[in-house]
């Protein structure tokens, strides 16, 4: 154990610090005023797409675990936006990295990374859900093209996306999993009908897909013809990184302290109830469990449990955060829409809500447990149904 | 920075589970708990061979000179194997206190006896720590103690007891005026009630110390109650391999198998917290308190859970004598309660950042 920062690292924070301060007046509650010039400073910086080669539009530096972990520190210190994000961001640009050939890294990677392109992703249908590899679309050949037709369900941003990467069944005889590719295309491509689904939010945070005979290039494959299962599993770890990140949860403890400690019912505040204080209490000792676990994660190599319980265990924690917001707030944390008496845009509750999706979006918290009890703890798979 | 442990301190916590394995199998825990002895020599002397009784001593005065990470994860590993050790008051507390605010006459008459076991030292700290009940309380005066102290650590035949008094100080008394046993459910570490009639006393100088000794004795049982869970899992995980109903091994029914998971989910983070607590002890003094005051709410809630939730695996067997497993559920039981229950400690965790009067 040893967490001084060595001089290196100390004049790294130091100057994160002095951008920050330099670059205070681009953004406002949170949010870039510019968001694709934020995306371009933040990369010029080193603050964004940081690993990603130049080539492709990225800084080009080493990994550097410590140093990404002080650059989130001092974004969230500093309450400044990141750089921009998104699944062709965090899923599709570490995908193509790693799988992709050198025209499709050349040609996508860097219009990705500067939000010229933003991408959605095909992979949930109504019949394939946690069991990801039943997925029933087809895509036929047809000369140089596969054409495409099935449905996709659970696709966030897809009536913004230009592109969608998209996993389809490209060989029907072969097995469940031997018979998945990993496609890109245009979501202007003829055939494609995108509906929204509005959820419990009010709001439609997610799509279905249709498609009808889309014709898509097989030179558009990633990956390898039959290759989707593996390719998307690069994807995939990629997802579970981002889902309960230790960094997220730190910043709402935080706000919510911040509920707790301004708003008076009776005049007295809420955090001076030594219910709701001990509730906040019990809060923190998780978040900060978490926080320590995160950075054992990113250092220690004995840390393989502590890796895979973040999905899991940081997802619920963020639900109980704003639960306890919400009841804090008592009979104002009811109100949802635009009010005189409104706290903080309605977040809590949507934030309640929304998050009880990424509990259940990206491997179900049921999923994460039998990957724990299996991977982690070397428990038996649940045997295996025979099919009639 | 590194948040891992370094080389030294996984030899150290392989060589500590290593001796203990040998040491203290389950059934010199039974012998122990069954018995009416109130201490095992034996067991004090083994671990004496790897220096783990003078682990926090000076090495000037014959000890290893480590720190309270060393100790947490001594601690955990005796947690583990529910061992009956006098680790907290005489191979922490004592120690901490005589080298924070004893005289040069007092470590040096004492630590090295503590170092190499040859002494031991009880602590009585409750009082000032979970507050007091039954009326119980300790005044100093002229040299002499006056008065009850309950739930006293480790003060079976001990050679010195390190003693809370009334205004907030400590105090070192040789004896008792009388030492009565409180019976509680961890018969692996029995708990006293020391009486003191114009006991002789000479008072230790810090008025700081007794904060610092809350803190420590707060990670010291946190490592504790998180080395017993992390053994009643691992016994959870096996047998639940071994079982078999329905011709399957209880262990690939999801019901059961996720059970196992959510406790390694629940442990995991915590082993990380414990390990910040006690490196905030040493290094980030502004920390230290608060970190201690969440380690020890913190292990309590989920070693409840674990301790629960293990024995529940286990079937109708975990209710029984006939694995043991009680000692952990017990252990963690006795650690949530000494020295403050989860919601006193986070009372000051607030307090500590401002959040309550």
């Amino acid at each position: 154990m040893d967490l001084t920062l060595t001089p290196e690292l100390a004049a790294f924070r130091d100057e994160v610090r002095t951008f920050l301060a330099a670059h205070e007046g681009e953004h406002e509650g949170g949010a870039p005023k510019d968001p694709k010039a934020w995306q371009k400073t933040l990369i010029a910086h080193g603050y964004a797409a940081r690993t990603i080669p130049k080539a492709y539009g990225g800084y080009g530096a080493q990994p550097d675990i410590l140093k990404s972990r002080i650059i989130a520190e001092e974004f969230i210190a500093a309450s400044a936006p990141r750089g921009m994000s998104g699944q062709g961001i965090a899923m599709l640009v570490p995908t193509l990295l790693e799988v992709g050939s050198e025209e499709q890294k050349t040609r996508w990677i860097p219009p990705t990374l500067s939000g010229e392109i933003l991408w959605c992703q095909g992979y949930s249908e109504p019949g394939a859900g946690s069991d990801l590899a039943n997925l029933q679309t087809r895509a036929v050949e047809d000369g140089d093209d596969f054409v495409i037709s099935g449905s996709k369900i659970w696709t966030s941003t897809a009536m913004q996306a230009q592109m969608m990467f998209c996993l389809v069944r490209t060989e029907p005889l072969a097995a469940k999993h031997e018979g998945i590719s990993y496609l890109l295309f245009p979501m202007s491509t003829p055939g494609i009908e995108v509906r929204p689904l509005k959820t419990m939010t009010g709001q439609a945070e997610f799509n279905e897909v249709f498609f009808t005979d889309v014709r898509v290039p097989k030179a558009n494959v990633v990956g390898g013809r039959g290759r989707g299962w593996f390719v998307a599993n690069t994807t995939l770890k990629h997802e579970r990184g981002m889902l309960g990140d230790p960094n997220a949860t730190e910043a709402r403890l935080k706000a919510l302290a911040e509920v707790m400690t301004t708003e008076r019912v009776d005049g007295e505040r809420i955090i001076d109830n030594p219910i709701f204080r001990d509730r906040l209490m019990q809060l923190q000792a998780r978040v900060l469990s978490m926080k320590f676990n995160g950075l054992r994660t990113l250092t220690d190599d004995t840390a393989g449990l502590a890796r895979m319980i973040v999905k899991l265990q940081g997802c619920e924690l963020n639900h109980q955060l704003a639960a306890l917001a919400i009841d804090a707030l008592g009979e104002l944390g009811i109100l949802y829409q635009d009010g005189p008496h409104l706290r903080a845009k309605g977040r809590w509750q949507w934030n309640y809500m929304f998050d009880l999706g990424l509990i259940i979006g990206g491997g179900t918290a049921q999923i994460q447990k039998n990957i724990i009890s299996e991977r982690g703890l070397g428990m038996p798979r649940e045997p295996k149904v025979v099919e009639a | 920075m590194r948040f891992a442990l370094s080389e030294d301190q996984t030899l150290l916590q392989d060589s500590v589970n290593r001796t203990l394995a040998d040491l203290v199998p389950l059934e010199r825990v039974r012998r122990f708990a069954d018995g009416d002895q109130a201490t095992a020599p034996d067991i004090w002397a083994g671990l004496a061979d790897l220096g783990l009784p003078g682990l926090m001593i000076p090495e000037e005065h014959g000890g290893l000179g480590l720190g309270m990470v060393e100790a947490a994860l001594a601690a955990e590993a005796l947690g583990r194997v529910t061992a009956p050790t006098p680790f907290l008051g005489s191979g922490v507390l004592a120690p901490l206190a005589l080298t924070l605010a004893g005289t040069a006459e007092q470590r040096a008459r004492w630590l090295p006896k503590l170092a190499s076991g040859e002494a031991t030292a009880g602590a009585a700290i409750s009082e000032g720590v979970a507050g007091a009940r039954d009326g119980a309380g300790v005044t100093a005066g002229s040299g002499r103690l006056n008065g009850k102290a309950l739930f006293a650590l480790d003060a079976a035949s001990a050679d010195l007891l390190i003693v809370g008094d009334r205004a907030g100080g400590l105090n070192l008394a040789l004896t008792a005026s009388r030492t009565q046993p409180m019976p509680g459910i961890d018969a692996t570490r029995p708990l006293w009630e020391l009486t003191f009639e114009d006991a002789p006393a000479q008072a230790l100088a810090s008025n700081m110390a007794l904060e610092r000794l809350r803190d420590a004795a707060w990670i010291v049982l946190a490592a504790d109650t998180l080395g017993a869970a992390q053994g009643m899992l691992d016994k959870a995980v096996a047998y639940a391999k071994e079982r078999k109903q329905f011709g399957r091994t209880i262990g690939s029914f999801q019901a059961v198998k996720h059970l196992c998971a959510e406790m390694a989910a629940e442990l995991e983070p915590a082993r990380a917290l414990v390990w910040y607590a006690a490196y905030a002890f040493d290094h980030v003094p502004e920390e230290a308190a608060l970190m201690a005051a969440h380690a020890k709410a913190h292990t309590s809630e989920i070693g409840r859970f674990i301790a629960r939730t293990a024995t529940e695996v286990h079937g109708g067997v975990g209710m029984t004598d006939l694995l043991g497993l009680h000692y952990a559920f017990k252990r963690i039981g006795q650690n949530r309660q000494l020295l403050g229950g989860p919601e006193r400690v986070r009372e000051i965790a607030a307090r500590l950042q401002g959040l309550a009067a």
